[in-house]
């Protein structure tokens, strides 16, 4: 079988051809953005990053000492409530960051595989935050699995997911659900520098738009034909 | 292509930025966040801390409600109890919710089997040492037939039911029903009882020991981890709504979202936590069912926002964006002048 000339023969070869295609250092780490990314909204993303690594770190140690450490040490307690406000930020900027994207129509311009993996994201991120919720062997973790049992076993999920079966739990919330997340966010992040950050709408081409038929006008309060941005 | 395709389509003609770049340091900013994040979450530890109120045990639930335990283990002996009705995936003494002709909870099958009068009963009982009254109380109840140990437990349960729904409408309760202060001791005094008094009197000794929280988590295996059993046995009882009612847990008081004392909890499932508050779910018997299936529709339409006509043009026509990118539009506004 013959190969094209320019293209390498190896798999090794081709996966890196493909790769470096598809982002090139420059665009995988540019050091410069658009002149419109400059808005708060923008500081959500990267905080939702920022405390999932938070989250990762506290966890980790956590998880290094065992589920018993927190409940019988101070210091044990401390990243304990560490991880649980980690966790409070997280949701807080990432549903902060989904409102922000939807307002910016951040799905435009080829966009769309960016919206879904963040929207998959914040949806696995539920269950991965339920099930610590079920694993810290307190009241609370009772109270809440026998509650929870209900929704997830009238839809047949509780026939292989448990919530008051600890070590099942346990896995799920230091191994399993984690590495979903931390791939989501991975492939979210590498389809954001792909594609860049999604530009304004394009308000002077509307405007023109708009002035030429309904002179005055905002040209905010409208959708031009077929919803051209 | 198709209308459905035409439909779904967005028109979507979005071009690549041609315009203007500034220095953008990501990997400073990203340090820069990690910090700050690390920081806000180490002060909001401080300031706050976290919830961690110890969990209850079987022990505990049958010192402090021994008349609640007593009637809890009556009903799973008789199989009146909401685990011995639950249906899939612990039995299959029910066919779980369903919404229409879905069968879920029914069609995956039981997966953890549960016979709550053996499982929470007569098995531990029969880990009790050197106790033949008990020995032949079991005999004689593993020998009557299903009928007789019904017709038994539900003679023995029916007064303390009577006992349980007169306490809580603060009435006087039946005096078949007696509870010693100073040993724990339950009594109820009723006939056609057969051996069940002194099964469950052996059972409470044993709960009240602790012996019956090891029981519950035991099986062949030397380490447990599977807590299945003890956590059922106990949402049958009283003691873990009671507990959570005072730290507003109830599904009434927006539970699932909550966790004890005053900390945020589960907010992100405040939708979820809603549609129980409100009709028909709120007094539907298949609300688990139907409030799932809400979510999921409603998390499948956050996914696919860039297919739904009208809300995928929502962001065009209500002008957040331009409060968003206002830099930016009054930058072009001043270049154009």
């Amino acid at each position: 079988m013959s190969v094209a000339p320019n293209r390498p023969a190896s798999w090794t070869g081709r996966v890196r051809e493909t790769v470096v295609e598809a982002l090139p250092p420059e665009k995988l780490l540019p050091d410069g953005q658009p002149t419109y990314v400059a808005s708060w909204i923008y500081v959500f993303g990267v905080a939702s990053i920022a405390s999932l690594i938070v989250i990762v770190g506290s966890g980790t140690i956590l998880s290094l000492k065992g589920p018993a450490w927190w409940h019988d040490t101070g210091v044990g307690h401390f990243f304990n409530s560490i991880h649980l406000w980690a966790v409070e930020l997280f949701f807080f900027a990432m549903v902060v960051h989904l409102w922000g994207k939807y307002w910016m129509a951040a799905w435009r311009g080829g966009r769309v595989r960016v919206w879904i993996t963040g929207a998959v994201t914040f949806l696995v991120a539920i269950p991965t935050a339920l099930t610590g919720y079920v694993s810290q062997q307190n009241f609370d973790a009772q109270w809440i699995a026998t509650q929870a049992k209900d929704g997830l076993n009238s839809v047949g999920v509780g026939a292989f997911f448990n919530v008051t079966n600890f070590g099942q739990m346990y896995s799920f919330h230091v191994l399993l659900l984690p590495m979903a997340v931390i791939g989501l966010v991975s492939a979210h992040v590498l389809l954001v520098r792909r594609h860049g950050v999604v530009p304004p709408f394009d308000l002077e081409t509307r405007l023109a738009q708009l002035g030429a038929a309904e002179p005055g006008s905002s040209g905010a309060s409208n959708d031009a034909p077929g919803e051209r941005p | 292509m198709s209308r459905l395709g035409n439909l779904l389509r967005s028109h979507d003609e979005t071009k690549p930025w041609s315009g203007a770049y500034a220095p953008y340091d990501l990997i400073k900013e990203l340090f820069v966040a990690v910090g700050a994040v690390a920081l806000l979450a180490v002060i909001l530890a401080i300031l706050f801390s976290s919830p961690d109120q110890r969990p209850s045990t079987i022990a505990q639930w049958s010192r402090s409600l021994p008349v609640d335990f007593v009637a809890t283990a009556a009903k799973e002996l008789a199989g009146t109890s909401s685990t011995a009705g639950y249906g899939p995936p612990y039995n299959h003494n029910g066919e779980g919710q369903h919404a229409a002709f879905i069968y879920l909870q029914k069609w995956l099958g039981v997966s953890h089997p549960i016979n709550t009068a053996n499982d929470f009963v007569v098995d531990p009982l029969k880990t009790v040492p050197n106790d033949p009254a008990l020995r032949a109380a079991l005999a004689e109840y593993q020998a009557a037939p299903e009928s007789t140990r019904n017709a038994w437990s539900t003679a023995y349960a029916k007064p303390l039911e009577e006992y349980e729904a007169a306490s809580e409408e603060g009435k006087t309760p039946p005096s078949v029903v007696s509870q010693n202060a100073s040993t724990g001791a339950v009594t109820v005094d009723a006939k056609g009882t057969g051996p069940v008094p002194r099964m469950i009197a052996s059972l409470l000794s044993l709960a009240q020991s602790g012996g019956l929280d090891g029981s519950l988590v035991a099986s062949n295996q030397f380490f447990q981890t599977d807590y299945t059993k003890p956590l059922l046995f106990m949402s049958d009882g009283g003691l873990l709504a009671k507990r959570a009612e005072v730290d507003h847990l109830l599904g009434e008081q927006w539970g699932m979202m909550n966790e004890t004392g005053s900390y945020p909890g589960q907010t992100w499932l405040w939708l979820y936590t809603l549609w129980y508050q409100v009709e028909p779910f709120k007094s539907s018997e298949n609300a688990d069912i139907l409030v799932m299936m809400v979510m999921g529709l409603l998390s499948l339409g956050l996914i696919c926002i860039p297919f739904i006509p009208g809300v995928r043009s929502l962001p065009r026509r209500i002008p957040i964006y331009r409060l968003i990118w206002r830099e930016h539009y009054s930058r072009q506004a001043g270049a154009g002048r």
